[in-house]
């Protein structure tokens, strides 16, 4: 028998997911907003000098994420896949610049017969600027060898392949520092000068915030990386190439461009940023040990997805957004401050179930997807 | 100036191109012709080094570039200006010359290159900072000619440049291919227009199925009774 009547609509796992999707949407921000405003307008509970140190400390890791979130995005953009050892390469990066820091603190020049005086803390500045350069070389050269190693040889292979090489190789690399320098915790020594805690104070309300000065430092530093970094994406030959290259390969072969040597140079730039994250991660945190890539990475994989993965504005702006969030979320929330970790995976989740291209990020066309 | 021998391409376990020889003298313009999924866009790749053949040779100025990257065929002077123009759709105008001039150092000469290509195509003077993907498709085919010739080619090889074109723009493509050609590039032009292709060119071959079928003097061609009913709808 034919038939042209249409059948009811039915309760397809589409539609279901459009019934439920709104709902579980208004529950979780309506009760983010009246959580809010029970602690801020209704209790008071904080007073300004709290906010202005939470926002200080948000703003630091901020900048610390966000320079890591710009590796995720720069190879995302280019290769279509997850670097999930990009924690790792960050992880290199911070024990580069605590050995950096030992050897020089270990140099004695003071004049003969005054009391020992380290090349540390004679020449902070010098010290500082050494240990980033070496920080960001050691982490560029291990992005570099980790592609041609981890990567390349999969680079016709299914996407979910190089997915999980990017996962044995971040195991590999925790495993092999631990095996290398021991799974100790250990102290990052800082120059005398920028010890850590130490900076300027501001009194607010009778009481003090202390801007220290590896804060002041690490956000500084990772904005003049950031704003070098799209300077060069925007206006540079390579930077062109770069956006060409991710636009699309072949293509860009055919314009002369030597596509796999591109790909080389986003990692060595990627690996430098986590570098640099991880020389000033140490300095202001002060701790380095085998896994200490591993939260600052996810968190920053966390920010890419925010800002829109792929999308450079995008994984500034994520990482910024995720330190305030973090930093200022709990106590807005009334909640422990041990919550953070939760606010900002909570956060990752929603981003992938309500936005999953991100806040800047845009639809991906069938072709990249 | 370049001659195929006996190229065999494979898509895995599609034997795309099965023995395709011709040549190219320099000069002149050589147009294959052929429906889709006869193999010309398949061998435009295999020339300029996208994809490689399996057996058989290209070879180039008396060199053998069968086995050489992209990149390097560029550098010795053939650029392949893709179906489908692939304007890189979120870089401006500029920057997509730019990239179409990345084998060549001198910023002068990019400089120049590009006053020209602005004398060529006025169009794209106009709308020099806009993003590639904004342009209609007449003006992203004039950028991806454009595109193709900042690398000063000897030989460009051209895959549907009048693709989903309306009929004036059409001409007017062909006429600036002709023009290139004058000043001395030598042209290897994919159509599946047969009419205009074979209006313009010297010679033509024409491609079935990963064979060539036909080959001869353009005129000739365009007479022939299997052309004439198969590609010019007589």
């Amino acid at each position: 028998m034919e038939s042209n009547l249409k059948s009811p609509p039915k309760l397809t796992r589409r539609n279901y997911s459009k019934i439920i999707r709104p709902i579980f949407g208004l529950l979780v921000f309506g009760s983010i907003l009246w959580r809010l405003y029970e602690v801020l307008i209704a209790q008071q509970a904080y007073s300004a000098e709290i906010w202005v140190r939470l926002l200080i400390s948000g703003l630091i890791i901020g900048g610390v994420y966000a320079l890591i979130a710009i590796g995720y995005t720069l190879v995302y953009g280019i290769l279509f896949m997850i670097n999930f050892a990009h924690g790792e390469i960050m992880m290199i990066g911070t024990f580069a610049g605590y050995f950096l820091f030992e050897a020089t603190k270990s140099i004695n020049v003071a004049a003969e017969g005054s009391p020992p005086l380290s090349f540390s803390d004679a020449y902070p500045l010098i010290s500082v600027i050494l240990a980033f350069l070496v920080g960001m070389t050691v982490a560029a050269t291990a992005g570099f060898f980790l592609e041609k190693i981890a990567y390349r040889p999969l680079r016709k292979a299914p996407r979910l392949v190089p997915l999980i090489s990017a996962i044995g190789a971040s195991f590999f690399l925790q495993n092999a520092a631990q095996l290398l320098f021991s799974p100790q915790v250990r102290d990052y020594t800082n120059p005398q000068a920028i010890a850590r805690g130490s900076g300027w104070s501001l009194i607010i309300n009778g009481s003090r915030v202390v801007i220290t000065y590896t804060g002041a430092l690490t956000f500084i530093l990772s904005i003049l990386l950031m704003i070098g970094l799209y300077v060069m994406v925007q206006k540079t030959k390579l930077g062109k190439a770069m956006r060409a290259v991710a636009s699309d390969k072949n293509t860009a072969a055919l314009m002369g461009i030597d596509v796999d040597a591109i790909i080389s140079r986003t990692f060595i730039i990627s690996g430098a940023l986590a570098g640099a994250a991880g020389v000033m991660w140490g300095l202001h945190n002060g701790l380095v040990h085998f896994f200490v890539g591993f939260l600052p990475g996810i968190k920053a994989f966390t920010a890419a997805v925010l800002g829109g993965i792929g999308n450079i504005p995008g994984a500034m702006l994520g990482g910024m957004f995720l330190g305030l969030i973090e930093s200022l979320g709990p106590t807005a929330l009334g909640i422990s401050y041990q919550l953070k970790d939760v606010i900002a995976f909570v956060i990752m989740i929603v981003i992938l179930i309500f936005r999953p291209s991100g806040i800047l990020g845009e639809v991906l066309s069938e072709e990249k997807v | 100036m370049l001659k195929v021998t006996d190229l065999n391409v494979y898509y895995g376990a599609i034997h795309a191109l099965k023995g395709i020889s011709f040549d190219l003298q320099e000069g002149e313009i050589v147009t294959l012709i052929g429906a889709n999924g006869a193999g010309k866009s398949t061998l435009l790749n295999t020339i300029s080094g996208i994809l490689h053949a399996k057996v058989g040779q290209v070879e180039y100025l008396g060199e053998d570039i069968s086995n050489e990257a992209a990149q390097v065929i560029v550098q010795k002077g053939i650029v392949h200006v893709p179906e489908g123009r692939k304007i890189f759709a979120k870089m401006t105008v500029l920057e997509n010359l730019e990239m179409g001039a990345y084998t060549v150092s001198d910023r002068q000469q990019i400089q120049d290159k590009m006053g020209a290509m602005f004398e060529r195509f006025p169009v794209l003077r106009d709308r020099k900072k806009q993003l590639g993907g904004t342009l209609s498709g007449g003006e992203q085919q004039m950028l991806a000619m454009a595109r193709g010739l900042m690398a000063n080619p000897k030989l460009l090889l051209l895959d549907e440049p009048s693709m989903g074109l309306a009929p004036v723009l059409v001409e007017q493509i062909f006429d600036i291919i002709q023009d290139i050609n004058q000043l001395g590039t030598s042209v290897l032009l994919v159509e599946q227009n047969a009419h205009m292709a074979l209006s313009i060119a010297d010679r033509a071959y024409v491609l079935e199925t990963g064979n060539i079928v036909l080959e001869g003097d353009a005129a000739d061609v365009m007479n022939d009774p299997m052309v004439i009913s198969a590609y010019l709808g007589g």
